[in-house]
């Protein structure tokens, strides 16, 4: 049941990915993203990933594509014509597909027993709790709980990155004022 | 003998539609000249390895997720910047076809 569900939403998002490169409209094309966004965040609650899924829908499509949305409408754009590129650019898509096809056929070669043994396998990165020492006096709550999972470790081991993501989004946002205020 | 993984049986089609996903916006680069369609495509990227990250975290752990979040800031601080910057863009000629975008061509 769950793949089923799986496959139906991986398919609303291949199409709607496809979609979104080929549509001529840019408004469309973020129409088409939406669906894209909308399954993906579909498929990261089946993958377990609640919390994800819905900060999905809340990041991507309640802030990055309406302001997409906003900017299209912002500059008032003509209806000109194709904007492909030259056969330069196409040549170069169509080996990017191909490689993908190899990618897939040697995808299709695993079944999951094999790749969960692979992936478990692998060598493991650095310790987390290593790298960023600071955060090691810090005890793990162990409660089973989709927020707790997530944010015990987010706010003790991964402390540093989490407040470094606020000076960035800072940055951000005064770049963004900057850039959009003055005449370049 | 390594104790039994857990076998997560949506980890190869996840891992299969995240390469779709990112190959549909590498072709969107190469292939579109709009600036916001081809912002567009960045994002798709982004997603796409944002899935092939929740798709691991089934086994590895719950630092996928939280690799996850952290792209999904810089996603957003690059949509701001990267748009405004689209804005600057069209202020100055009309126009978000970027071969009209050669300032730095010398």
């Amino acid at each position: 049941m769950t793949e089923i569900v799986f496959y139906i939403l991986a398919a609303a998002a291949v199409v709607g990915a496809a979609l979104c490169v080929l549509q001529r409209s840019p408004i469309a094309s973020a129409l088409w993203l939406m669906t894209t966004m909308f399954s993906l965040a579909c498929i990261f609650v089946l993958l377990g990933a609640q919390l994800i899924g819905i900060l999905q829908v809340l990041v991507y499509v309640g802030a990055v594509l309406v302001l997409f949305l906003f900017v299209v409408m912002l500059l008032n754009l003509s209806h000109e014509g194709s904007d492909l590129r030259g056969p330069w650019g196409v040549g170069a898509a169509v080996v990017v597909i191909g490689l993908l096809a190899v990618e897939l056929f040697g995808l299709w070669q695993y079944t999951p027993a094999r790749l969960a043994r692979e992936v478990a396998q692998a060598p493991q990165l650095a310790d987390p709790r290593l790298a960023f020492p600071a955060a090691l006096s810090m005890h793990a709550v162990a409660t089973p709980n989709v927020v707790e999972d997530l944010a015990a470790p987010l706010f003790q081991t991964y402390l540093i990155p989490f407040e470094v993501t606020s000076v960035l989004l800072l940055a951000a946002a005064v770049g963004a004022v900057v850039l959009a205020k003055r005449r370049i | 003998m390594p104790p039994a993984a857990p076998i997560a049986p949506l980890l190869g089609p996840a891992l299969g539609l995240s390469a779709v996903l990112f190959t549909l916006g590498v072709a969107g680069v190469l292939l579109r000249r709009n600036a916001i369609v081809l912002f567009m495509c960045i994002e798709l990227m982004l997603n796409a390895v944002n899935l092939a990250f929740i798709a691991l975290a089934q086994l590895q752990g719950v630092g996928g997720q939280i690799m996850v979040f952290f792209v999904m800031t810089v996603a957003a601080a690059e949509a701001a910047v990267g748009l405004a910057i689209i804005l600057a863009i069209f202020r100055h000629n009309q126009s978000v076809d970027l071969q009209n975008v050669n300032l730095l061509h010398g």
